[in-house]
């Protein structure tokens, strides 16, 4: 039989038993919906407030793909730099580390504080998370080159460049793109931790982490558990365009992203 | 068979110019050891010379300085007539790994140096096609490095060396991290290639029996200080194939180079400071 058909199968079969399995165990064990609603009442809530709920998706994945574009932009740039001038990197280097290891619910008050609320601070709080990984991973591929490839193209009087550009930035793709996919993951979270202190720019819409905040004040779990979904797949697609990225620049020369997606 | 000494040159050499120049050479390393000692060697055009020592003789330190990558300390050194750094584009330096771009394909391997000196591409493709074709890589030009074995992509990175019609071809130990048949295969094909295109060689390795099949002079190197210790021409007739490896004559050379490398060997043993100058590099 088919390899790949029979994956397809059990994976459907599991999916069926754990959803099966929480619908029977809320009817069994009488558990009232505020405290945790069936599947059913979920996949209902899902449909009658589809509109909110799509409206919040979008508004979360603007700001987060805002933030992580921005992120990716500016790391960038920051990891040739620090490439370039080993004192500078030195100088500078603790302080991408600060920005990993300070607390993002801590600053993001002062951010709307500072920014106004709305899409651009959540964007701005997104991509000051998702900055460190990337500037860190593309940093170490950038300076990580063998010290006899460089020598290699100071024999063909190669310019600073051409090194950096045949040589210190190809090399560096694949630690970027592990950066990138650490980021893509925490750019959606960093997004509705954001929404969560200043999701709204109009009354009554805002992101996913807005929408979480109104459906736990309201005590509507089924509509919580819509969101709480819906949040997760956003974060997927997230990862999931990253990995595809990384598969479609690496998959021809490197080990990393040979096999990571089936043919 | 002192250094310097122009009548330990090989015949055939003796006739052509001179291709490189060492008198009086030293380097310290920057922690203030003294790597290499009064360094004097000539090698003449068309010649293969390979530079065979113990570790810590600086062998391949001798062969950085040739190229330019690191400078001399003190002492005059000419490649061609000029400094080091000025001679580069005459010559190709072969790594001990195949050190190949591993996003770029066979093709685009070879043609790199070509690339970085700015060949117009299409007399680059047709150079590299031709080069392909000399070295039997044609069937995996569009491969990328790791779909091959590490003799394949040794032979890329010889073709790549070979591609800008180098004058002079500098190789730092560039077969010992391949297995025995590969590396005799190798040595083989290197010569071949050595008679159609007469580029000069220096070719530093720890095999005696590498070095005595592809020379036609071996400098012997003592350790701690890096010092010339032993020059021996070879004489085995050419062209040398795989039947040379059977015939008494090469055995002769082979027990005579290794009998000189151990007598150099256990003189360092017994040397004060017993210790690797390679390892204290920076």
């Amino acid at each position: 039989m088919n390899r790949k058909l029979w994956f397809a199968l059990n994976s459907v079969f599991v999916f069926g038993l754990l959803l099966s399995s929480w619908q029977i165990g809320v009817m069994i064990f009488k558990v009232p919906p505020y405290m945790l609603p069936g599947p059913d009442l979920v996949a209902k809530a899902i449909v009658s407030r589809f509109p909110t709920l799509l409206q919040s998706l979008l508004l979360t994945a603007e700001a987060a793909g805002m933030g992580l574009a921005g992120s990716i932009f500016v790391a960038v740039l920051i990891s040739l730099i620090f490439a370039q001038w080993r004192g500078l990197r030195r100088l500078l280097y603790p302080y991408t580390i600060l920005l990993q290891t300070v607390p993002i619910v801590a600053i993001a008050p002062l951010i709307i504080m500072w920014a106004g609320a709305g899409v651009y601070s959540v964007a701005l709080i997104t991509f000051i998370i998702c900055l460190a990984p990337i500037i860190a991973n593309t940093t170490q591929g950038l300076i990580s080159v063998d010290e006899n490839l460089v020598h290699l193209f100071v024999m063909h009087n190669a310019s600073p460049l051409q090194v950096l550009f045949k040589l210190r930035l190809p090399h560096a793709m694949p630690s970027f793109f592990v950066g990138i996919r650490v980021s893509a993951g925490i750019a959606v979270i960093g997004s509705i931790v954001g929404e969560l202190f200043a999701g709204s720019s109009r009354v009554g819409e805002g992101g996913l982490g807005y929408t979480i905040t109104y459906a736990s004040n309201q005590s509507e779990t089924d509509f919580l558990f819509a969101l709480v979904i819906a949040a997760a797949m956003l974060g997927f697609v997230f990862f999931f365009i990253g990995m595809f990225l990384e598969w479609y620049f690496l998959h021809n020369w490197h080990e990393s992203s040979r096999s990571d997606i089936p043919e | 068979m002192k250094t310097g000494d122009p009548n330990s040159r090989s015949v055939e050499a003796r006739a052509s110019q001179t291709e490189v120049v060492l008198i009086g050479v030293s380097k310290k390393f920057r922690r203030g050891s003294l790597a290499l000692q009064d360094i004097s060697i000539r090698v003449d055009k068309h010649e293969f010379v390979s530079l065979l020592g113990p570790s810590g003789c600086g062998k391949s330190t001798l062969l950085r300085l040739v190229s330019g990558l690191t400078p001399a300390s003190s002492g005059q050194l000419e490649v061609m007539g000029k400094s080091p750094a000025a001679a580069r584009d005459q010559m190709s330096f072969i790594f001990q790994d195949a050190t190949l771009l591993p996003w770029r394909t066979v093709e685009q391997n070879v043609g790199l140096g070509l690339e970085l000196e700015h060949e117009k591409k299409e007399t680059r493709i047709a150079k590299v096609a031709k080069m392909l074709e000399l070295v039997g890589l044609t069937a995996v030009a569009q491969r990328y490095p790791r779909q091959l074995s590490g003799g394949m992509k040794m032979r890329v990175s010889i073709a790549r060396a070979l591609v800008s019609r180098p004058s002079l071809l500098l190789l730092d130990e560039p077969f010992a991290a391949l297995d025995e048949m590969s590396r005799d295969r190798l040595n083989e094909e290197l010569l071949r290639l050595y008679s159609e295109q007469k580029w000069t060689v220096m070719f530093v390795t720890h095999s005696v029996a590498e070095a005595v099949f592809l020379s036609t002079r071996i400098v012997i190197l003592a350790p701690h200080p890096g010092r010339v210790a032993h020059v021996i021409p070879i004489d085995l007739p050419w062209p040398r194939t795989a039947e040379t490896r059977l015939t008494m004559a090469y055995e002769e050379q082979v027990a005579q180079v290794s009998r000189l490398l151990r007598s150099v060997q256990t003189a360092s043993l017994h040397s004060p400071d017993g210790q690797s100058a390679e390892e204290v590099q920076v």
